[in-house]
This record gives C-alpha cells, sequence and structure tokens, in this order.
C-alpha cells in the first residue's frame, strides 16, 4: 500500500532526509529554507531522527560541521538558500576539494541586493563551478526521490551533490508526494564508507599545502601535487554521467518512479520549438508546449535535471530536429546570458547542429512566470521563425525594459 | 628516473601521514643563521634548565630543550625571532657562508 501524504517541498525533503538516515545535520535557518531546518529539528529532539543536530552560527559554519563530520565517516546533510549559499561559497569548494560526500538541498531564492526572498536560481547557478553536483528538481516528489539518490551518487564517487529547487513555488507548495519504503531505501542505499577514517591510532595529515608540482613524501610515495587532485575531481565528474543515469535507472526498477536521469522531455517527439530551462520553471513550460500544440505550433520540452556535470550528449540527442531552441533560467551571468543558455550553446557546438538558441531571463526575485507568458514567447519566436528567420536572441520575460519608450 | 621507483598515491583527497620534513628541508630557505653564544646563554651559563625562551618562540620547533641549547639546521628558516626574545642577546643572526666569528 503505497503510503502517499499532501506534502510542500520542504516536508518532502525532510522526509526524504529522514528516510537516507544522516548522522549529522547542520543547518542555519533561512527563508524559504527555514521550514526544512525546523523539521529535522524536530524529528531529532523527538527522536524520530538518530542523528547529531548542531546548532551553528551562520551557514559557513554549517558546511564546516559536515565537512568535518564527513571526513571522520559519517553521513552529513545541510540545507540553505540565497545569501546563505553565498556565504557557504568557500566551504563548497572545501567539500568538494576534499572529496566529501555532502548532501545540501538548496531552496532556491533571489540574491540580494536589492533584498529578495522570492524565488530564483542565481543562488546555485552562481555555485557552478565549485564541483559541487547540481540536480534541479520539478515537482516535490521529484525533491524526495532524488535526495535518495543524490546520497548514493555522492558516496560512490566521493562528490558533493545539490539537489535545488525552488523557493514558495515548491518549498512552500503543498502536492501528493509518494513516500518510499525506508528498508527499500536502504537496500538502494548502501552505508556510507568515507575514503578515509581518521583515527588517532592513525593520524593523518589532510589538505595540507600541496606544491605545484608532484613530489615524493617521507615515505616514498610519490605525491599528487595540486593539479593533480583537482584532476581527480574533475575525472569523477566525467564518471558521474553514467553513474547519475544508473541511479536514476535503479530507482525506476525498484521505486517505480522515473526521473529522467540527466534530462527529461516532454512532447519532443516532432519538436520543432523546444524549450530548455531547469527546475519548475521547465516544468511550467510543458504547459507552454500543450498551449502551442494546441494551436498547431510544433512545441516540445528538453528539462535539464542534472546542471553539473552538464549532460553534453544527452542534450545535443534531444535538440535533433529542433528548429530552434527558447533557454528558460531564473538567473544570468550579468554582461552575457544565463549560463544555462551558454552551456547549451557551448554543447551545440560539439555537434553538427546549428539551431538559433534564444536566452530567456525570467522570473527574478519572484516574478511570477505563466505557461501562458512563456507560450507568447514561443509564438513571437515561431513566427519570426515561419517569416524567415529568428531575430529575437534574447530576452527578459514580463520585464519592464524601456524598450517601448524608444517606440 | 628516481621516479619510477615511487609508490603512487592511491588518495582521493589530499592527506598524508604526518612526518618530519613532510614539505621538504625547509633549512634551504634560510638567508641568516642563529649563532649561539654559550657564554651568554642562561642553560649553560647555569648549567640547568632554564630560559629556553627561544624554544618557546621558534614557530618551526626546531630548538631543543638542551643543554647547551641546540638548532637544527636542517628545517631552521632563519626567521631571527630566537635572536630577537633571547634575553641575554646570546643568539646573533649571521649571513649565510659568511664566517660565524
Amino acid at each position: 500500500m503505497a503510503d502517499v501524504r499532501i506534502l510542500t517541498g520542504n516536508e518532502a525533503a525532510a522526509m526524504g532526509v529522514k528516510l537516507c538516515r544522516p548522522g549529522v545535520v547542520a543547518a542555519y535557518p533561512i527563508t524559504p529554507q527555514s521550514q526544512l531546518a525546523e523539521i529535522l529539528s524536530r524529528y531529532v529532539e523527538g527522536g524520530e531522527m538518530r542523528a547529531e543536530y548542531v546548532r551553528v552560527e551562520g551557514e559557513h559554519s554549517a558546511l564546516t560541521v559536515c565537512i568535518s563530520a564527513s571526513t571522520v565517516g559519517a553521513r552529513t546533510f545541510t540545507a540553505t538558500s540565497s545569501n546563505g549559499l553565498l556565504y557557504m561559497h568557500e566551504q563548497l569548494h572545501w567539500a568538494a576539494g576534499s572529496r566529501l560526500p555532502v548532501v545540501m538541498c538548496v531552496v532556491n531564492r533571489g540574491v540580494g541586493a536589492p533584498w529578495s526572498i522570492f524565488n530564483d536560481q542565481q543562488d546555485s547557478l552562481a555555485q557552478r563551478d565549485t564541483g559541487w553536483i547540481q540536480f534541479y528538481c520539478r515537482n516535490n516528489q521529484e525533491i524526495i526521490d532524488t535526495l535518495i539518490q543524490a546520497y548514493r551518487i555522492a558516496e560512490s564517487l566521493y562528490i558533493p551533490v545539490m539537489v535545488c529547487y525552488d523557493g514558495f513555488v515548491l518549498s512552500h507548495t503543498m502536492m501528493p508526494v509518494d513516500i518510499p519504503d525506508g528498508d527499500m531505501v536502504r537496500g538502494f542505499l548502501p552505508p556510507y564508507k568515507a575514503h578515509t577514517i581518521l583515527s588517532p591510532e592513525a593520524p593523518r595529515t589532510i589538505n595540507s599545502v600541496l606544491f605545484p608540482w608532484r613530489r615524493p613524501d617521507p615515505e616514498g610515495v610519490l605525491r599528487d601535487g595540486y593539479m593533480e587532485m583537482r584532476y581527480k575531481l574533475e575525472a569523477a565528474m566525467k564518471k558521474a554521467l553514467p553513474a547519475i543515469q544508473e541511479a536514476n535507472d535503479d530507482f525506476a526498477r525498484i521505486f517505480g518512479r522515473d526521473h529522467g536521469g540527466l534530462i527529461w522531455t516532454y512532447r519532443s517527439e516532432g519538436a520543432e520549438l523546444l524549450f530548455s530551462g531547469i527546475g519548475s520553471i521547465a516544468n511550467e513550460a510543458t504547459v507552454a508546449a500543450d498551449l502551442l500544440r494546441d494551436e498547431g505550433i510544433p512545441a516540445g520540452v528538453l528539462g535539464v535535471r542534472v546542471y553539473r556535470p552538464f549532460p553534453r550528449q544527452r542534450v545535443i540527442e534531444a535538440t535533433q530536429g529542433a528548429r530552434a531552441v527558447m533557454v528558460l533560467q531564473k538567473g544570468t551571468s550579468y554582461g552575457y546570458e544565463g549560463c544555462l543558455t551558454s552551456d547549451f550553446k557551448a554543447s551545440l557546438y560539439e555537434s553538427t547542429l546549428r539551431v538559433p538558441v534564444v536566452d530567456v531571463v525570467a522570473g527574478l526575485g519572484g516574478r511570477d512566470v505563466k505557461a501562458r507568458e512563456i507560450a507568447d514567447a514561443g509564438k513571437r519566436a515561431w513566427k519570426e521563425l515561419e517569416e524567415g528567420k529568428l531575430k529575437t536572441h534574447s530576452l527578459w520575460l514580463n520585464c519592464y525594459t524601456g524598450e517601448d519608450d524608444a517606440e | 628516473m628516481e621516479q619510477k621507483s615511487l609508490k603512487k598515491d592511491r588518495n582521493v583527497s589530499a592527506l598524508c601521514v604526518p612526518a618530519k620534513g613532510e614539505a621538504g628541508r625547509t633549512g634551504d630557505w634560510r638567508d641568516l643563521k642563529p649563532v649561539i653564544d654559550h657564554t651568554k646563554c642562561i642553560p649553560s651559563v647555569k648549567n640547568r634548565p632554564a630560559c629556553y625562551l627561544c624554544w618557546l618562540y621558534c614557530p618551526e620547533g626546531v630548538v631543543k630543550m638542551t643543554i647547551p641549547v641546540e638548532i637544527d639546521m636542517d628545517y631552521c628558516k632563519g626567521c631571527g625571532i630566537c635572536a630577537e626574545e633571547c634575553p641575554p642577546n646570546a643568539i646573533r643572526m649571521v649571513r649565510e657562508g659568511e664566517s660565524d666569528g
């Protein structure tokens, strides 16, 4: 008998964490993540979860606690949002460089200044280059399922994982969620085996200064230089692509839910106008694709579930047949374009496809993005295509840009 | 050539067994070396364990609490803190290659 409950995204995440049985949780509350931290502390206080909940004075410390606990062999969890994630930034590199499989929920929120508590994805997109795997979830079911997969992937490759989901849009919105069975989760997720266990009997110096070159230590072992250690992280990231797909497929076989692995598609058969995006905005685009299909425009969606490592090959395969791609993202790289757009274009460069890609920046600071508005933008692009050539290559959706003053 | 006989580093993250000289013989970083005048140095003069402020302040831990006081020149970087702290001014910093006298 399935255990289906009506849960917010934060509640679903908390349930997922509990099922994975971490030994140490450290989190500092920040909107819209707060509810997740509160539920976890209640689980620990009420004896529902046998973990140590470490109270900290900020996010930098929260991740530092997880790094330390992970180093001595504990499965760890933390969660944050927005400026809290930015405050962790240094430790993000530290966790990845130490190859510690910390799992963290990022409840996506716009970053200051100006202050916003509302949703966009600038916070985690700006952490792209820290060496963490990044998942973006579409709905609350995917949050709980992805958390379970995240621990298996992180611990098999020794790479930390962010499970990102949109603040309020998912974190505070209730949906039916099928809670996976605890024993089945235990079967899917083997216990964490640390790559190194620190103990007084076998002391180790960890993360000491590495030199630019490789060099023998006093025991006669040729130690890697800084660059070799960093290459090992990159090599592990390359292995993550098949490992993520395998974890997804195993999960689908055992639990009956397939979230697509690296990417997912919607009505992509014969789709000539393709929407792409990450997180809930890509989910919204599926409704836009339906609206356009009703009007005879062959639209579809290519959702990117894993942003790092970037599933280049899968993106190329899923773009075959498209005449234009509109990449939706709630964030941008100021002075250029949305980073998902850049990565999408760079992927296509590796193929023979020459498809125009439209950079769509949308929903910053919680600006609502309705399916109808995505569909309208799609319709305008389609009209340009039908008239011979796509002219609009970038736009800020639903944003007063002052351009109509010039008309 | 020498590297072929070395064992490979199998570590996932950067770590090593703590050992003396893990970062190489850092004494060769030195421009100035400390030279102790044992006719002034308190443990030598009093012939008992005393003072040892050089041992206390040495950031490298290369000063030995012995009579007479010894400094491990393989790892002394020549910072001169011992000479600065020495109450009877028994330690002089001498440029490497110059005569101790």
